[in-house]
C-alpha cells in the first residue's frame, strides 16, 4: 500500500433534501482500520451517510476528505447496495467490469474473477446472464464484484436483509476474510446478531444524527444513551 | 376487394419474374435507406445515449426539441435539402440534386433524431437502473456512454429498426430531391406515387407488397442475425 486514503474526515457535514434536514449536522472521523458497524431505526439516515460517505451524495453543507485525491481515493472504495445492482450482461462480464473500468486488460481481469467466482460459488453461472441470478446470489456477485477491485474501504448497506441464512452466513465470511485482509468496512445492518459478529466499532444514529458513537464490544452490553438501549431490546424510537 | 386481388397477383407476377426494373428500384430502396440508416445510428446512436448520461443546463430543451423533430414532416425536410443543393443554393456546385446522395442526406435529416430520441428513451431508464453503480465504480462520461450502448443494444436495435422503417416507406422528401428520375433515382415508393398518378393501382399494390415484404424481411433477418429474440429477458 502505497499512501492510504484513510482516515475519512466528515467536517459539519449535513444533507438536506426538499428542505428538510435528514443527516447531520455531524462531524466525525473514519479511523484506519476495524469494521464500524452503522445501526439506528428506519429512516434514521444510515443509507444517506454510507452515501455521503462514498462520494455518491454530495453534502448541503461541510466537507468530505480523504487523504488523498477524491479520484484516487475513489478508485479505492467499493459500495454493496442494498438491493444489489447487475448489469444486463454475462456474470462474468459483472465481475470483471470494476477491472476493465480500471483499465486492466481482459484476460487478467478474467483469471482473477475465476478465484472470485469459485469464492462466492458462482462458478456454474460464469457465463450466464446475471438476471437469471436468484436475489441471494445476485448479492454474491454483487459482493465478488466489489471485493475484486481489493478496496481500502468497502460500504455495504444492508446487504444480507433479503436472504436466508446460508447465504448471509456465506456474505459474512467474505467480509470477515476482507477484514482479516486489512478492507475497512462501514456497514449497515438491522441484524443485531451480524452487527455483533462484525462491530469494532458502532455509530447508532438517530433521526440524522450521530447519537452515539461506542466500541463494538461495549455497545451490545451497555450503550452509553438511553435510546441506543431501548433500541437494542427492541422497542421502538420515534 | 378486386383492386386488392389484382395488386397481390400483380406482386407475385413481378417476384416470379424477376422483374429487372423491380429488382433495380428495390435495390435502390434499400441502398439509400440502409445507407441513411447506418449514417443515423451512428450519429443517433450515441447522441441518446449522451442525453442519458449528460446533466447540462439546456438538456431538457434539447430533448423537447429532438422530440419535435422526430414529428419533422419530411415535405419540409426535401424542401429544405432541395433549396440547400439547388443550383443557387450555398451547396449548389456540389451537383447534388437528383442523386441518391442527395435521398440519402434527406432520410438522414428525418430519421437521425428518431433513432436518437428512441435511444435516449430506452437508455435513460437503463441509466436509472445502472447509475448508482455506475457512480460508484467511478466510471468516466464516455464509459458510461459506453455501457449503456453495449448493454441497451437491444433496444437500440429496436429503434435503429424503426428507423429503417420510417426510411424505407418515406416518399415525400425523397420525391422533391431525387425527383423518381428513372433509372437513377426511382425507388420503390416514388414508384408507388407515380403509378397511383398513372391510374395503375394493381401495379403500385405489387410494388407496396414487394415493399412491406422487403421491410418484413429486413427486420426478421437482423433480430436472428443478432440472436435478440433468443435468451433471457434482453
Ligand atoms: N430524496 C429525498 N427527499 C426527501 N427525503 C428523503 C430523500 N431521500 C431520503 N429521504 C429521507 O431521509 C431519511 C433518511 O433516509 P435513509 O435512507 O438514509 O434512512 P435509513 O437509515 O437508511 O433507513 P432504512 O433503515 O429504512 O434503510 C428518511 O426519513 C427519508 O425519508
Ligand atoms: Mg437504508
Amino acid at each position: 500500500m502505497v499512501v492510504s486514503i484513510l482516515p475519512l474526515n466528515l467536517a459539519n457535514v449535513a444533507v438536506e433534501k426538499s428542505g428538510k434536514v435528514i443527516l447531520g449536522p455531524a462531524s466525525w472521523t473514519l479511523s484506519s482500520s476495524g469494521c464500524t458497524i452503522v445501526m439506528g431505526p428506519n429512516g434514521a439516515g444510515k443509507t444517506t451517510l454510507l452515501r455521503l460517505m462514498h462520494g455518491l451524495q454530495k453534502p448541503t453543507v461541510g466537507t468530505v476528505t480523504w487523504q488523498t485525491s477524491f479520484k484516487t481515493a475513489s478508485d479505492k472504495q467499493s459500495f454493496i447496495f442494498q438491493t444489489p445492482v447487475v448489469m444486463r450482461r454475462s456474470v462474468l462480464e459483472n465481475l470483471i467490469f470494476p477491472l476493465r473500468v480500471r483499465g486492466i486488460p481482459k484476460s487478467a481481469a478474467i483469471e482473477e474473477a475465476s478465484i472470485w467466482l469459485k469464492a462466492v460459488g458462482l462458478e456454474s453461472f460464469e457465463h450466464k446472464p446475471a438476471s437469471v441470478l436468484s436475489g441471494g446470489e445476485k448479492q454474491k456477485l454483487a459482493v465478488a464484484r466489489a471485493l475484486i477491485i481489493k478496496p481500502d474501504v468497502l460500504f455495504l448497506d444492508e446487504p444480507t436483509t433479503n436472504l436466508d441464512g446460508a447465504s448471509t452466513q456465506a456474505i459474512e465470511n467474505l467480509i470477515q476474510t476482507a477484514i482479516s485482509g486489512g478492507t475497512r468496512i462501514v456497514m449497515a445492518t438491522h441484524d443485531m446478531g451480524q452487527a455483533r459478529r462484525l462491530a469494532s466499532e458502532v455509530v447508532f444514529l438517530l433521526r440524522g444524527e450521530i447519537h452515539e458513537f461506542t466500541d463494538g464490544e461495549l455497545f451490545f452490553i451497555e450503550p452509553k444513551t438511553p435510546e441506543a438501549k431501548s433500541f437494542l431490546q427492541g422497542d421502538i424510537l420515534l | 376487394m378486386n383492386d386488392l386481388l389484382a395488386g397481390v397477383i400483380a406482386a407475385v407476377n413481378l417476384v416470379i419474374t424477376l422483374d429487372n426494373d423491380l429488382v433495380e428500384i428495390s435495390l435502390r430502396s434499400l441502398q439509400v435507406s440502409v445507407v441513411a440508416v447506418l449514417i443515423a445510428a451512428v450519429i443517433g446512436l450515441p447522441f441518446g445515449a449522451f442525453l442519458a448520461v449528460a446533466r447540462f443546463r439546456y438538456r431538457r430543451i434539447a430533448i423537447a426539441i429532438l422530440n419535435a423533430l422526430m414529428g419533422l414532416p419530411p415535405v419540409v425536410v426535401g424542401l429544405v435539402v432541395y433549396i440547400l443543393l439547388s443550383r443557387s443554393g450555398p451547396f449548389g456546385v456540389l451537383d447534388l440534386l437528383f442523386t441518391p446522395t442527395a435521398m440519402i442526406l434527406a432520410q438522414v435529416i428525418i430519421v437521425t433524431p428518431i433513432i436518437a430520441s428512441l435511444s435516449h428513451q430506452a437508455l435513460r431508464d437503463l441509466w436509472y437502473l445502472y447509475h448508482d453503480l455506475l457512480i460508484s465504480i467511478h466510471t468516466t462520461k464516455s464509459q458510461r456512454i459506453w455501457v449503456l450502448l453495449r448493454d441497451g443494444r437491444r433496444a437500440l436495435l429496436t429503434a435503429t429498426l424503426t428507423g429503417f422503417g420510417r426510411a424505407i416507406g418515406e416518399v415525400g422528401a425523397i420525391m422533391i430531391v431525387g425527383g423518381n428520375i428513372d433509372h437513377l433515382t426511382r425507388v420503390l415508393t416514388t414508384a408507388i406515387a407515380l403509378e397511383v398518378g398513372k391510374g395503375d393501382f394493381a401495379l403500385a399494390l405489387g410494388l407496396g407488397i414487394v415493399l412491406i415484404t422487403i421491410a418484413i424481411v429486413i427486420n426478421l433477418a437482423v433480430h436472428s442475425l443478432s440472436k435478440t429474440e433468443r435468451g433471457g429477458v434482453w
